[in-house]
């Protein structure tokens, strides 16, 4: 797979909350299904309000779906999986790939 | 301020600028508050909002931070440039900063699983750190219930932002939409969480006119002025707040005497007209208001003062034509510089807008009397309760002036009656003179009485007078007649006077 196709994700969240370390950890899953063609980003707004600012978060946590397009933006601690993965707007060449193809 | 131990926190004012609101709020918005300005759709909530930071930067140095839920940046630096606020100026020069959470900047957001505000605080306090900000405002609350659907959720998450607000000791405005003018503060409920303060915008719509009110519902631990008060949105300063109620009755009242124009009136009054006095003229339409009008212009302006007519019922061609006919020369007096003309429509603007056109044409001109002509021709532009306000208004500007004013007051039949006018003013005027028309053996002839005179003796005759190219002329009291002023004038009988005059004659 070629750098265009890699998926990038960068997180938003505000401190070490438990509702951070909980999307941080479901971020992580999807990171774990695409094996190492998914980048994640977090970003403590804390420490970057700046960026905050100019991705316009209005709540935490915030993942923003970069690439590969269309860009979208999904709200909360992704608890859920399926709801995720159907909101990351990934395309069905992804959903199938990782997951379901045996090793 | 944490170094304080002081069991209650005294509340300091901040005063916002915004004209008549430090009035009504005796000094201002809570510092260091959270204050609720609420509002339904249309009663000027943005504005106000918009304003608060504004007056901050133009009057006081003090920089703003402005959090828009609904319209975006680009939209309120567009539609306030009309208000005179260059906001996209006071950005570049670290005045004004916008914290952009329109519905704009992120249309289609998903949501899965639980979150918190925690970017929006973040923001909040990043740009107020950023321009050092004294004020900040919040437009509007009711945005955030519509995009975000879990009401207890965005209810305690407010609540954080109040406590963060609070915190960071800046005095904030926060805006919310009200479904009624009559009813809940707010359709949210959010009052509940930053209720120390709740002030009410109102656009009620009473006998087919806009009726702008403003009311301090609540002010916690501190006084305010009670009641709603008419205000307005003028294109130069934006919301202007009337304080009519509030006037307090505090000039000084002066016994030096001023011509009203005509040598017999003057005489009749028992000397003149009062400097500081308001005096009403009540007639029938053609009676001869409008000429003691202008007498009363010209009588100041021949003694060297600045005369100001406001005209409601004539064009300025006509007044100064009719003044040419009673050998008055309005144009001379214009160049002179001694006297200000100004005619306006009633309809052309709202009665508060009136009012402000008026005090900002007396406070410019400087004038030392004021004619109107004629007040009653304002009368049909709003409702009674906002014409009352209008005639208070006006009526204590001009005393606190210290100048004399004259207003007429057309009468709605021709032989005499109350109008709504002299009902209101009647009690706040100083003097009152009516004129009338008197139908006797088949002619209509013209009478004059000073009704009223506060602190002086005056003639209480009814004088006949009439009217040529030289103005007008006070003659003889009609001796034999009765009934003038109610409208039915008839003659008693000469035999009957003349006893009675031989009765109490003393030799």
């Amino acid at each position: 797979m070629n750098q265009a196709e890699t998926l990038q994700l960068i997180l938003f969240v505000t401190d070490d909350t438990p509702r951070s370390a909980e999307a941080i950890a479901n971020v992580k899953q999807v990171q774990q299904l695409y094996r190492g063609q998914c980048e994640v980003t977090v970003i403590d707004i804390l420490e970057h309000p700046e960026l905050a600012e100019r991705e316009k978060i209005f709540a935490t946590p915030t993942l923003i779906k970069v690439q590969p397009p269309p860009l979208r933006r999904i709200v909360g601690d992704l608890s859920d999986h399926m709801q995720l993965l159907k909101s990351l707007d990934i395309g069905s060449g992804y959903l199938s790939s990782p997951a379901s193809q045996p090793v | 301020m944490s170094g304080e131990s002081a069991p209650i926190e005294r509340v300091v004012k901040l005063p916002t600028g915004i004209q008549g609101f430090d009035f009504v709020t005796e000094g201002g918005l809570p510092r260091g508050r959270t204050t609720l300005v609420a509002g339904t759709a249309g009663s000027a909530k943005t504005i106000f909002a918009i304003q608060f930071l504004a007056e901050g930067i133009l009057k006081y140095g003090e920089r703003g931070v402005f959090v828009t839920f609904e319209e975006t940046p680009d939209d309120l630096r567009r539609n306030m440039i009309s208000f005179g606020w260059p906001i996209a100026q006071w950005e570049r020069e670290g005045k004004w900063l916008f914290v952009d959470v329109s519905m704009h900047a992120n249309s289609d957001e998903k949501v899965v699983g639980a979150y918190d505000f925690g970017g929006l605080i973040v923001r909040i306090e990043h740009a107020i750190r950023r321009v050092r900000a004294q004020r900040i405002s919040l437009d509007s609350l009711g945005a955030i219930f519509s995009r975000m659907h879990q009401p207890d959720l965005v209810r305690s998450e407010l609540l954080r932002i109040a406590a963060a607000l609070k915190q960071m000791n800046v005095t904030a405005v926060l805006t919310a939409e009200r479904t009624e003018e009559y009813g809940a503060i707010s359709r949210n409920g959010v009052e509940e969480f930053v209720a120390d303060n709740v002030i009410i915008l109102r656009n009620v719509l009473d006998d087919e006119k806009r009726r702008r009110t403003i009311e301090v519902l609540k002010y916690r631990g501190t006084s305010h002025q009670k009641g709603e008060y008419p205000f307005t949105v003028t294109p130069d300063k934006g919301v202007v707040i009337i304080p009519l109620s509030a006037i307090e009755l505090k000039q000084r009242s002066s016994d030096l005497r001023i011509t009203s124009g005509n040598q017999a009136l003057d005489v009749l009054c028992g000397g003149g007209f009062f400097r500081d006095s308001i005096v009403l003229v009540s007639g029938a339409t053609g009676t001869g208001k409008t000429l003691l009008t202008t007498e009363f212009m010209a009588g100041g302006v021949n003694n060297g003062e600045r005369c100001l007519l406001l005209a409601f019922e004539e064009s300025r061609e006509q007044l100064f034509r009719n003044a040419i006919g009673w050998g008055i020369d309005f144009d001379r007096m214009e160049a002179d510089g001694k006297l200000r003309v100004h005619c306006a429509y009633p309809e052309t603007a709202s009665l508060e807008d009136h009012l402000i056109t008026i005090k900002d044409l007396v406070s410019e001109f400087k004038p030392n009397r004021v004619a109107f002509d004629s007040l009653s021709a304002l009368e049909r532009v709003g409702t009674i309760k906002s014409f009352r306000e209008f005639v208070i208004g006006v009526t204590s500007f001009i005393k606190h002036q210290e100048i004399a004013g004259l207003f007429t007051a057309t009468t709605p039949t021709l032989t005499g009656g109350a109008s709504v006018t002299e009902a209101h003013i009647s009690t706040l005027t100083d003097s009152i003179i009516l004129l009338r028309y008197v139908e006797m053996n088949g002619e209509m002839r013209r009478a004059l009485t000073v009704l009223k005179m506060r602190g002086s003796m005056h003639n209480k005759d009814i004088c006949e007078f009439t009217i040529d190219q030289q103005g007008m002329h006070i003659g003889r009291p009609f001796r034999n007649v009765i009934g003038i002023l109610t409208g039915n004038p008839h003659i008693s009988a000469p035999g009957e006077m003349e006893r009675l005059d031989e009765l109490f004659r003393t030799q």
